[in-house]
């Protein structure tokens, strides 16, 4: 091994989308988005508006995954955040955690999360659970590793069709390279 | 300005150390009353991470993503030592702003002198190239790599030469 002997151009997903993961949108869609994010990132709460965006856009022909990516020293509330939205997922409400998690990131504290919980339906007990227990630490940890391993570098990083996409992420651009990736 | 001629350019483009080529030691501050030698890491693999500059915009940072991956990094029995021009007294703002938990050591004085050492100085700039070298447990450079400036190299070349290490002893046991 040299030096200049690793090229971080045309990094890809090395973990694939599998049953493991939380999407939105049919298997079958000719696009697969997959976004690693932090529930306290500015830029991920920005980067969810425009997902937000192209999934109503493009509808069936758009599949789109969320995995992990908490930095937790400069986000102290991250790593909460994804653990409750893990919670609600293991009940069918990973969606809905997750839009409220990024239309109230400057609230997340514990009280915040619960409360959050609680307008799902979700039930304190199982959250304070999960936090106590961090029952869903490791699949964090592996969504944050398989991250790291796919050239993820900071947040928000997107891989379309497993490919990272290096550009932009206004809608825009996101728009373009998915039709591109289409054809 | 007048244009580099090819002499010029070939002594301002460093060169950086590569694999096989024994670590040249160094002894800089950590903070400003403590000082770090390469040799006191000996025993255990060293990621030397030269970065140009503290204070780069936080979520893309490498030392915020390393200080993340440093787990790991320990798994591998590794320790991160981060390297710049900085002074120790701005390497410990910004530690503490990022909340590090590794050291960041001041290629102060004489300026950038362990990155003309390793190759990684950019002398046009004044500052460290953006590079990497994973040193074994017998201070050879097993690898190193050197990205573009602006871009953030990641982790997984680092945690790939580190997987390639022979286990020590203690993995043995």
């Amino acid at each position: 091994m040299t030096a200049r002997s690793q090229s971080h151009f045309g990094a890809r997903l090395t973990l694939p989308v599998s049953e493991r993961d939380h999407f939105r949108g049919p298997t079958g869609a000719p696009v697969t988005l997959v976004e690693y994010g932090d529930y306290e990132c500015p830029y991920c709460g920005q980067a969810n508006v425009v997902v937000d965006k192209l999934r109503r856009q493009l509808g069936d022909g758009l599949r789109f995954v969320f995995r992990n990516f908490p930095l937790t020293e400069i986000h102290p509330h991250a790593e909460h955040a994804a653990e409750v939205a893990e919670a609600a997922g293991a009940i069918d409400k990973f969606w809905e955690m997750h839009d409220l998690l990024y239309a109230n990131q400057d609230a997340l504290d514990d009280p915040n999360l619960a409360e959050y919980a609680t307008s799902l339906g979700v039930a304190p007990a199982v959250i304070r659970r999960a936090l106590l227990t961090h029952a869903y630490q490791e699949r964090i940890r592996e969504d944050f590793l398989s991250g790291v391993r796919s050239g993820v570098n900071g947040t928000p990083t997107f891989f379309i069709n497993g490919a990272r996409h290096d550009g932009s992420y206004d809608l825009e651009t996101l728009m373009e390279a998915i039709a591109a990736a289409a054809k | 300005m007048t244009p580099e001629t090819t002499e010029q350019k070939t002594r301002n483009r460093a060169v950086a150390l590569e694999a096989g080529t024994a670590a040249p030691d160094f002894k800089l501050h950590s903070t400003p009353d403590q000082l770090v030698s390469l040799s006191d890491f000996r025993g255990a693999p060293v990621i030397l991470a030269f970065y140009p500059a503290d204070w780069s915009p936080v979520c893309g940072d490498q030392m915020t993503l390393y200080n993340e991956i440093l787990p790991e990094f320990r798994r591998h029995r590794a320790e991160l030592i981060g390297i710049s021009v900085d002074g120790s007294w701005c390497h410990n703002a910004f530690a503490k702003e990022r909340r590090l938990h590794f050291p960041l050591l001041a290629d102060f004085e004489p300026k950038g002198g362990v990155a003309r050492t390793y190759g990684v100085y950019r002398q046009q700039d004044g500052i460290c190239e953006r590079a990497l070298f994973v040193i074994n447990a017998e201070g050879t450079i097993v690898w190193s790599y050197v990205s573009p400036i602006g871009v953030n190299p990641g982790a997984d070349g680092i945690l790939t030469a580190l997987e390639g290490l022979a286990p020590g002893p203690k993995d043995v046991a």
